[in-house]
């Protein structure tokens, strides 16, 4: 399906004029309705900002549903493949969410504000299907996207930056936990949450406070070696830490047209967010099926010998058979490895599976392939134990 | 704990009647639970004003299903014919009235032409009815699925679309999606004539004659005139209740308990299995499997719930289009009516009133904005003429179908069912000069009536309009249309699964075969 160009036209967030006059480069991508910068400088300076100080983050493009009324919880459990009751006012969960097929919609998180009050933040917009799953419930669901916005405060000093904000006992909260502060006459929300894998923080207020929150952060930063940090520079750390994105490492399930391109959870590797044990939820029948009955597919982390990124390569088996393909691809400065997540079909994938990338690479106009060997590992590729810390130490 | 009954079927309306006949024949303990006094459903005889009694709702047989009635031994069970193989005569204000009957039509208006084309026309279609009836008598086949039975289905379906022949093929290809109205324009000459055809098109529809679909309408009602249905249009002796009374003599026989009276509150669900129902009363029967004979609308939301459902299947029950938009009338009079230009022995006969296409597409228009129409369409009987039985000697009931008259009115029912009842006699008073001072009692029931007393949402008698979008397998919604629904236990058997609407009984023995099967093969 073709689109209109004049319906590609983007908005400036609220915090363009703070981010315009930092890009250096001057190079922007649309992220949803938005133009966002790719990168302010140098994406390695960048990249060691969020892990050796603090890179703060525009997050406005970031869809965001408000979902109130007495139901709430318990439309959130239908919506949702995991079980949402521990999810009180002052937490988040992240969580993903399936079609009747037990494909992944989008995975996202969900925070519970305050009584029969939350927010669901996603990558892509599902109106639609919210409103339809909210049938036979009491809820209201509004999209807040532009009514909202977020800067992630990322890094071993974030925790330092925000307490320099004057933000007393935002040390004491640990992951997945948020609480609010009185900010120039509104209310400023910090969650401990984020898409780096380190320590880090997600700072939300109502679109209007957006520069006035940027230039209170900054300053309180400058002693932290606060930096603006551009998507390319995020891509690098969410590879890093091991986290899907959708379009990229899967296709949401309302975008897929060709039978069988979805994936299931069990498929992305989000095992640990299906739980039966609830209600009827969205995929509930699919998914126990395939408990039964095996995945087709299985999500890789792989570490993969040499230092050319293997972004789009094919994976084979020892036989030389394609059995996947790598969805991202980078080199880990933190870890010094070459990393990747893919998606393979089963049985292959599993720890010591003998895989091989098929990697294209260019010296001034002559291709290079090679093959590249691949090791399947678990967990993050850099997991730094302040990311869990609490209170985090001052770094 | 073990379970006192093996099914509980939910409505003993005329298909959870034989599904319970079936189900019990195959060494169940079944259980039907029906809300209202007397089983029956929309196939009941009931009295409406003192000593008069008539068909409430579906008032003429003609797709009951010969098999279920030698299968459950009807006849034996009491059921018994007034009248056979009605006519049907399209009236005229002047008395020049058609009279249709399967293979000829005559009009003093008619042309000799008229009539080979009205014969044509009628062959031509019963071919047509003739495939579609084909797929009646087994489970729709699932498209995605490679499964041995549904692949035979699709292909006998594809192999009789086939041998029909290159031109016949064509043509069903050619008008199957299209509408009555066009069709009609075609071959047609005379506008009685058209209007008498597409009448039959839209009857019990959300469908004006130029609406598409309305071809596939009218092939479902003339599949009750092909093979062994031949017969065509009948009057059961003691109303459409004696249908339904045989459908509960013959149940009770095979060992099927029935209770009256007792209204299913919900379907008790251990997640998404099924374990039993609860009653209005609290309560609770269990049992591994649940048969309900109520509309997909009803079932899913009210009786199992939304939440209980996963999003895209209860978006697609959401989107069932299932707005009645005819109202039932029913007159007791102290004589026999007179209608213009009709003889008296003539009057047991089928009568519609329908002059042209663009009266009957000027009588939709209203329903489309949610009005009702000022001059409605009817489909008029006076079962009395064959059967004594319904009213006191000499006396007479007229019961018609009256379109059209949408659910939703903008202004609601409350007080316009009695404009729209005064609007319906007035209409019949022009063919029937002098009707009005013969009417002792009256009443109209609108599609809000019929909802509230038959449980019918949207008080649609079909259970969801007959329409490509609602047809074979997508009837009522892929996900269910082979009567086992997303929930484990859970089956269909009404009017809203394949076949379709009509005192037929095959949606009712199509999934008794399917819970025999248990799902399978």
């Amino acid at each position: 399906m073709s689109v209109r160009e004049a319906d590609k036209r983007v908005l400036r967030t609220p915090f363009y004029s703070r981010a315009s006059e930092l890009c250096q480069t001057n190079l922007w991508s649309p992220w949803k309705a938005y133009t966002t910068v790719d990168c302010y400088s140098y994406v390695e300076e960048e990249y060691f900002a969020i892990r050796n100080a603090t890179g703060v983050f525009d997050l406005t493009p970031m869809i965001k549903y408000r979902i109130s009324g007495p139901d709430g919880l318990a439309y959130l459990d239908k919506l949702m493949t995991r079980k949402m009751s521990k999810l009180t006012p002052g937490r988040v969960m992240y969580s993903a969410w399936c079609n009747d097929l037990g494909h992944v919609l989008d995975d996202g998180t969900v925070f519970h504000l305050e009584e029969n009050l939350w927010r669901l933040c996603s990558a892509e917009r599902h109106m639609d299907w919210l409103q339809a799953t909210a049938l036979g419930f009491d809820v209201e669901i509004e999209d807040e996207t532009d009514d909202v916005v977020g800067l992630a405060v990322q890094g071993p000093t974030s925790c330092q930056t925000l307490k320099a904000m004057n933000l007393s006992c935002v040390e004491n909260l640990k992951p997945f936990q948020h609480m609010s502060f009185d900010f120039e006459g509104t209310k400023l929300m910090v969650s401990r949450t984020g898409f780096t894998g380190d320590l880090g923080y997600e700072l939300w207020v109502p679109s209007e406070y957006a520069e006035k929150l940027w230039d209170t952060l900054f300053e309180a930063g400058k002693a932290f070696g606060i930096l603006p940090i551009g998507s390319h520079a995020l891509d690098i750390v969410r590879i890093e830490a091991g986290f899907i994105q959708a379009e990229v490492d899967f296709v949401p399930a309302l975008n897929v047209v060709r039978a069988g391109r979805g994936r299931s959870p069990f498929e992305l590797g989000l095992d640990w967010l299906v739980h039966f044990d609830k209600p009827v939820f969205n995929g509930r029948r699919a998914l126990l099926k395939e408990k039964e009955e095996g995945s087709r597919y299985r999500f890789v982390r792989l570490d993969i010998e040499g230092n050319k990124p293997a972004s789009d390569s094919f994976i084979y088996n020892s036989k030389k058979d394609i059995v996947g393909h790598i969805t991202s691809a980078t080199w880990s400065p933190s870890a010094k490895k070459n990393i990747a997540l893919g998606s393979v079909e089963m049985p292959w994938g599993r720890l010591g599976d003998e895989l091989y990338a098929e990697i294209y690479y260019n010296r001034e106009l002559k291709w290079n392939r090679l093959m590249a060997r691949c090791h399947v590992v678990e967990g993050a590729f850099f997991d730094p134990p302040r990311r869990r810390e609490t209170p985090p130490l001052d770094y | 704990m073990s379970n006192l009954y093996d099914t509980i079927i939910i409505g003993a309306g005329h298909n959870g009647l034989v599904c319970a006949n079936y189900l019990a024949k195959s060494g169940r303990k079944v259980l039907v639970l029906e809300a209202n006094e007397g089983v029956g459903g929309a196939a009941i005889t009931r009295e409406f004003a003192p000593e008069y009694s008539v068909s409430a709702c579906a008032h003429l047989l003609h797709l009951l299903n010969p098999k279920i009635v030698s299968d459950l031994a009807l006849n034996s069970h009491g059921l018994k014919m007034a009248a056979k193989g009605l006519t049907t005569l399209s009236l005229s204000t002047d008395g020049e009235h058609l009279t249709l009957d399967r293979d000829s039509v005559s009009g003093k208006a008619l042309l000799q032409s008229d009539k080979k084309v009205y014969r044509d026309f009628q062959n031509k279609m019963r071919r047509f009815a003739r495939i579609l009836r084909k797929t009646f008598m087994t489970r729709p086949p699932r498209l995605v699925h490679k499964n041995r039975k549904d692949l035979m289905t699709l292909a006998s379906l594809g192999l009789s679309v086939r041998l029909m022949g290159r031109d016949d093929m064509r043509e069903l290809l050619r008008i199957g999606a299209i509408n009555i109205y066009d069709v009609l324009q075609e071959d047609f000459q005379n506008e009685h004539l058209k209007a008498a055809l597409g009448f039959d098109a839209v009857l019990g529809s959300n469908l004006g004659p130029r609406s598409p679909n309305s071809v596939l309408s009218y092939l479902y009602r003339l599949s009750g005139q092909v093979g062994e249905n031949d017969s065509a249009v009948s009057q059961p002796a003691g109303g459409m209740g004696s249908v339904t009374e045989a459908l509960k003599k013959s149940a009770e026989a095979a060992g099927v308990e029935i209770r009256t009276g007792v209204a299913v509150s919900r379907i008790l669900l251990d997640v998404d299995k099924v374990v039993g129902v609860e009653t209005s009363t609290g309560e609770n029967l269990k049992s591994a499997e649940v048969v309900s004979n109520a509309d997909p609308k009803t079932t899913f939301f009210k009786l199992v719930g939304a939440r209980n459902l996963e999003t895209g299947f209860s978006r697609r029950v959401d989107n069932i289009r299932m707005q009645g938009k005819a109202a039932k009338l029913h007159l007791a009079l102290d004589a026999l009516p007179e209608f213009t230009g009709v003889s008296s022995d003539q009057l047991g006969n089928r009568m519609i009133i329908a002059p042209s296409l663009t009266y009957l597409e000027q009588a939709f228009d209203h329903s489309k904005y949610g009005e009702f129409s000022n001059a409605p369409a009817l489909e008029i009987t006076i079962p009395s003429v064959h059967d004594q039985s319904l009213v006191p000697a000499g006396k007479h009931v007229l019961s018609a179908v009256v379109q059209y008259a949408p659910y939703d009115l903008r202004t609601g029912w409350e007080s316009q069912a009695e404009v729209f009842k005064q609007i319906a006699i007035d209409k019949i008073e022009e063919y029937a000069p002098g009707i009005k001072d013969l009417i002792s009692a009256s009443e109209l029931l609108t599609p809000v009536d019929i909802e509230s007393e038959f449980k019918i949402h949207g008080g649609h008698w079909h259970h969801g309009e007959y329409t490509l979008d609602q047809f074979m397998m997508l009837r009522p919604v892929p996900g269910a249309a082979q009567y086992s629904t997303p929930l484990s236990g859970l089956f269909l058997c009404g009017a809203g699964s394949h076949p379709g609407g009509g005192v037929m009984g095959l949606a009712g023995k199509n999934a008794s075969a399917e819970i025999i099967n248990g799902g399978k093969n």
